[in-house]
């Protein structure tokens, strides 16, 4: 042993040394900037459309030769993450997509440049085309700063056929024909099929709930939780009630290994979701399986509801210096045919009324329950801690359907994490009150 | 040049990375602690505040970080006896003279640690998959029913103990076999002729040698399982319900995800404060022991 | 007991022991050769009905699997080399230079030893911040160029070598610098070995810090690129096993080829204190 040490000792540095020399050599010569004189911008685009998106991207290099874009992709569940991360280390890119519920809280950073100068220069972003709510979630307290890529407001996929046999043969409109029709689909589908699907990682269904009673979820101008209301407790009630009376298995996302397969097997017959599933049932699940499933509007508490004006947003970050260029790439996305092509791609929905008069649109009677949703959406609030609020909330709602625990005290600890929360939101405006002559 | 010069040529490029890169972001940390540094903050220097011990008060306060402590006693107090205990089995097993293929038993046991916690967690989130994993097709073949390893708060836990247990068992094992091999053979001779059975020079000789090795692993293993962060990470994302939310994985949350920077940094240092505090007190115990 | 059966008993469980220490490796190599889709199935089956190499051209053609490899190699020998200088130094001037302050600086940084690495990570990533090293190789190479384990492990070593070695080269009028180089190092060999394949584990395995300071893709390295494949593909399970082997296997040849020194290292570094 000790006289081969030497011998292998030597060997292995050596072996060790070349290895890393060539390594290293050939990343310089990776890295070696190259002499191209175009503008580079990065652009960051998330899931399942930072993939697509590629297929759009030669067209708008052939038209602007001078351009060329570096696409990043993020996966979804990281990229909020992701992005507060390179504002903090000053990396973010020059302009990305944003989901719109964190345009406010973006801007609260001063991350975004207001685009209100290029929109009413631009003769592609035509304003008054895009569904108002929508575009609405993008102006901060008087500032656009940013352009809508796609909306994504929830609704309903459900089982025509299911809902047929248990007696019903249209869709419930309100809350109280829903529970019957969960009851009764329930009641078909025997102790291991439920009715609904509703993971209890996912924020948006009760958020959708929730959205469509008047209360507000944040009081005093946005600076305290709201979650104790009675509005808010029915719709509360109404989401964990799913779970108590077995129409909700409680299992989250990670559990569930193959959504589409799983309502083709009729282990649910409600799945609340958005528009990008559209194309998905249509492509993972057999063509005889086509004319059992259809979309609903969200049933409201009396009658047809609201529900969130979701959807994702494009922006120009402000320490961007390739601000031009980065616009051309937002006014490229904008444009009606491009927007169409993206919908054929991703089944996601178009934020302009025009886009949606092409037959394309008009004849899909899947989309339909979308257009007719998109008219009635509304905004979340608009607070930069909006994000952290609305999991705190699942977080609450997690822990009365999963494990029992009791409602009003849940509720009562969720108003008082979220006060804290925004704290920092109070001491702002406070200060900014006083700092103001 | 003189010896002394030399020496601080030596010594000073390591020292100067060590405390620029190390020791003074330590002390940043805490004059951060007592800050509320945040989002709006670095956006703009003007809405930092200066709060005092005001973020550990808070913390005091947070139900989430009550939580995250317990589930890391949770881990720290069944992981690392559990870990200590197979550590120990396999050393034994490897010691025994009617052991064979030794080498071959040393590194396959060993291989866990040196993979990539990340990679290997990745493969046991679907060992231990409800339906489709080979751990619940294993219990299924002995007639048990399927367990919901992963998805119920209940059994989250253990399966991560399960994981890190498997993971680490190797490192201390190889402490541990060192140790045992340093124990003189004539105290098991002198045993042997009186007659002691396995379990008698086990407790009487193996155990007492091998106690101060015993307690080096134990601290060891302690500070490491405090720091419990990628597999959870990994595996559950710190839920369901949060029961597999450790105290890094909070602080991770609050600086990294939400960027409290400050709130963050009074989570390490109480975690520092913490795994200090344990480690002492193992200390002080294992060696009160040795003088009776 | 009869001793036949003792032999029995032991080496038993030593099988049972290897089993399922290896299974997990074994089983993800057989489930990374498997058609998409296949290991979702109840039995899960063991070997692949028909072998591919799809998941690992997906990987590479799709993924950018080479790009991660080539980051986490380049990063990891970097840090290897440039800790091995800086340790290697500090350590034997540690051990055997005399210098005012030596042991009270030493003690010091082995105090420093408890504090775990992640009390720094949040200054010192607004320190990475303001230098421009976020999103890039130095921020995890630079941090990483020193180490007090490192130093500790050194000087352990370094303090077999006699002195009088040292005093002969000294009196035949040779320099330090080339005393070092020309004397010393070749006596710290095996842990240089050891040094080097210590740091180059952890640093290819690490995940906290490259996890927050490596948001681009361009530089990410394996275990941060494999997190976040692995949460976008949860269903994709051979996929990810595909991925896992590409992660684990250099290290775990590494290992195999110079497990003496790891093991040595690792002894060394147990008796601290």
């Amino acid at each position: 042993m000790t006289r081969s040490t030497p011998m292998a000792a030597r060997r292995a540095w050596r072996a060790a040394a070349a290895c890393v020399c060539t390594l290293g050599l050939a990343l310089l010569a990776a890295c070696a900037p190259s002499r191209d004189t175009r503008t580079t911008i990065t652009f960051w685009a998330m899931g399942r459309e930072g993939e697509v998106v590629a297929e759009l991207l030669p067209e708008f290099e052939r038209r602007h030769p001078d351009i060329r874009v570096r696409l990043q992709q993020l996966p979804w569940t990281a990229v909020h993450e992701k992005l507060l991360t390179a504002f903090a280390g000053d990396a973010l890119p020059d302009v990305g997509q944003l989901g719109n519920s964190w345009v406010a809280e973006f801007a609260a950073l001063d991350a975004l440049e207001p685009l209100d100068a290029r929109v009413a220069a631009s003769s592609v972003v035509a304003r008054d085309d895009y569904f108002p709510g929508i575009w609405d979630t993008n102006v901060i307290d008087g500032a656009t700063l940013g352009v809508p890529w796609y909306v994504d407001t929830r609704l309903v996929f459900y089982r025509k056929d299911l809902l047929a046999e248990a007696g019903f043969d249209s869709p419930p409109r309100d809350w109280d024909e829903w529970r019957r029709a969960m009851a009764a689909v329930k009641q078909l589908g025997g102790a291991k099929n439920y009715a609904i699907l509703l993971p209890l990682d996912e924020f948006g269904p009760l958020l959708s709930l929730a959205i469509q009673k008047d209360a507000p979820l944040l009081k005093d101008d946005d600076t305290r939780g709201n979650f104790s209301s009675a509005d808010f407790r029915d719709s509360f009630d109404f989401y964990t009630g799913m779970f108590a009376s077995e129409w909700a298995p409680r299992m989250s996302d990670t559990q569930i290994s193959n959504v589409w397969n799983e309502f083709s097997r009729g282990f649910f017959a409600f799945y609340i979701n958005g528009p990008w599933n559209i194309g998905e049932f249509q492509r993972r699940l057999p063509a005889d399986f086509q004319d059992k499933w259809t979309t609903m509007p969200l049933p409201g508490p009396d009658g047809a509801g609201a529900s969130v004006a979701g959807g994702t947003s494009l922006v120009v970050f402000r320490q961007s210096d390739k601000q031009d260029a980065a616009w051309k790439l937002i006014e490229y996305f904008a444009e009606p045919a491009v927007q169409l092509r993206f919908h054929e791609l991703t089944g996601d929905l178009p934020p302009r009324r025009s886009v949606w008069s092409d037959p394309q649109l008009a004849d899909d009677r899947h989309a339909a329950a979308f257009r007719e949703q998109l008219e009635r959406v509304k905004p979340t609030p608009k607070v930069a801690e909006w994000e952290r609020i609305v999991i705190e909330m699942q977080r609450a709602a997690e822990r009365v359907a999963r494990g029992g625990a009791d409602p009003a005290k849940t509720l009562a600890a969720l108003d008082r994490e979220v006060d804290a929360i925004l704290e920092k939101r109070r001491w702002i405006l406070e200060h900014r009150k006083e700092a103001a002559p | 040049m003189s010896p002394n010069r030399a020496a601080w040529l030596f010594v000073t490029p390591a020292l100067a990375v060590i405390g620029v890169f190390f020791l003074l972001p330590v002390l940043a940390a805490f004059a951060l602690s007592l800050t509320d540094f945040d989002l709006y903050a670095l956006a703009d220097r003007d809405n930092l505040r200066f709060v005092g011990l005001g973020n550990y008060l808070d913390l005091l306060r947070t139900p989430m970080f009550w939580q995250s402590l317990g589930n890391t006693f949770y881990f720290v107090l069944v992981g690392v006896p559990l870990s200590i205990a197979v550590s120990l089995a396999a050393a034994l097993l490897l010691d025994s003279k009617l052991a064979r293929f030794k080498g071959f038993f040393r590194t396959a046991l060993f291989a866990p640690v040196v993979t990539t916690i990340v990679a290997v967690a990745v493969i046991w989130r679907y060992f231990f998959h409800t339906r489709y994993g080979l751990v619940n097709y294993t219990l299924d073949l002995v007639g048990i029913p399927p367990i919901d390893w992963l998805g119920s708060a209940d059994w989250s836990m253990p399966t991560i103990i399960l994981f890190a247990v498997w993971k680490n068992f190797g490192y201390n094992m190889i402490i541990l076999l060192a140790g045992l091999q340093a124990i003189p053979h004539d105290l098991y001779e002198a045993a042997r002729i009186d007659g002691a059975s396995f379990w008698k020079q086990l407790r009487h000789i193996t155990l007492p040698m091998l106690k101060p090795t015993m307690l080096l692993v134990a601290i060891i293993t302690t500070s490491g399982y405090f720091q419990l962060f990628a597999e959870p990470y990994v595996m559950t994302r710190g839920g369901p319900l949060q029961s597999t939310t450790s105290v890094l994985y909070f602080m991770f949350e609050e600086g990294f995800k939400w960027w409290n920077l400050g709130r963050a940094s009074a989570v390490a240092f109480l975690l520092f404060a913490l795994i200090l505090g344990v480690t002492a007190l193992m200390l002080r115990l294992g060696r009160r022991g040795e003088q009776p | 007991m009869n001793p036949r059966l003792a032999k029995v008993l032991v080496n038993g469980l030593l099988i049972g022991f290897a089993i399922v220490s290896l299974a997990p490796l074994a089983w993800m190599l057989s489930v990374s050769f498997m058609p998409a889709g296949e290991a979702s199935a109840f039995p899960p089956p063991l070997l692949p009905s028909s072998p591919t190499l799809a998941n690992y051209t997906q990987l590479f053609e799709r993924d950018g699997m080479g790009r991660y490899l080539a980051n986490s190699a380049f990063i990891a020998s970097a840090v290897t080399l440039l800790s091995l200088a800086f340790n290697l130094a500090a350590g034997y001037a540690f051990a055997k230079l005399r210098f005012k302050g030596r042991e009270r600086l030493f003690k010091t940084l082995l105090g420093a030893l408890v504090i775990p690495a992640q009390v720094a990570m949040i200054p010192l990533f607004l320190l990475m911040k303001s230098l421009g090293l976020v999103n890039s190789y130095g921020g995890i190479i630079v941090p990483a160029m020193a180490g007090i384990f490192g130093i500790f492990l050194v000087r352990q070593y370094a303090r077999s070598i006699p002195d009088e070695l040292l005093e002969a080269a000294r009196i035949d009028g040779a320099g330090e610098l080339r005393i070092f180089a020309r004397i010393v190092l070749p006596l710290l060999k095996p842990i240089i070995v050891t040094l080097a394949i210590f740091t180059f584990l952890a640093s290819w395995n690490d995940f906290m810090w490259p996890l927050i300071v490596l948001s681009d893709q361009t530089y990410q390295t394996l275990p941060v690129a494999l997190a976040s494949l692995s949460r976008e593909h949860v269903m994709d399970n051979e996929l990810m096993m595909a991925g896992s082997v590409v992660t684990i296997t250099p290290v775990l040849l590494l290992f195999l080829v110079l497990q003496r020194y790891y093991i040595q290292g690792l002894l060394l570094g147990s008796v601290k204190g």
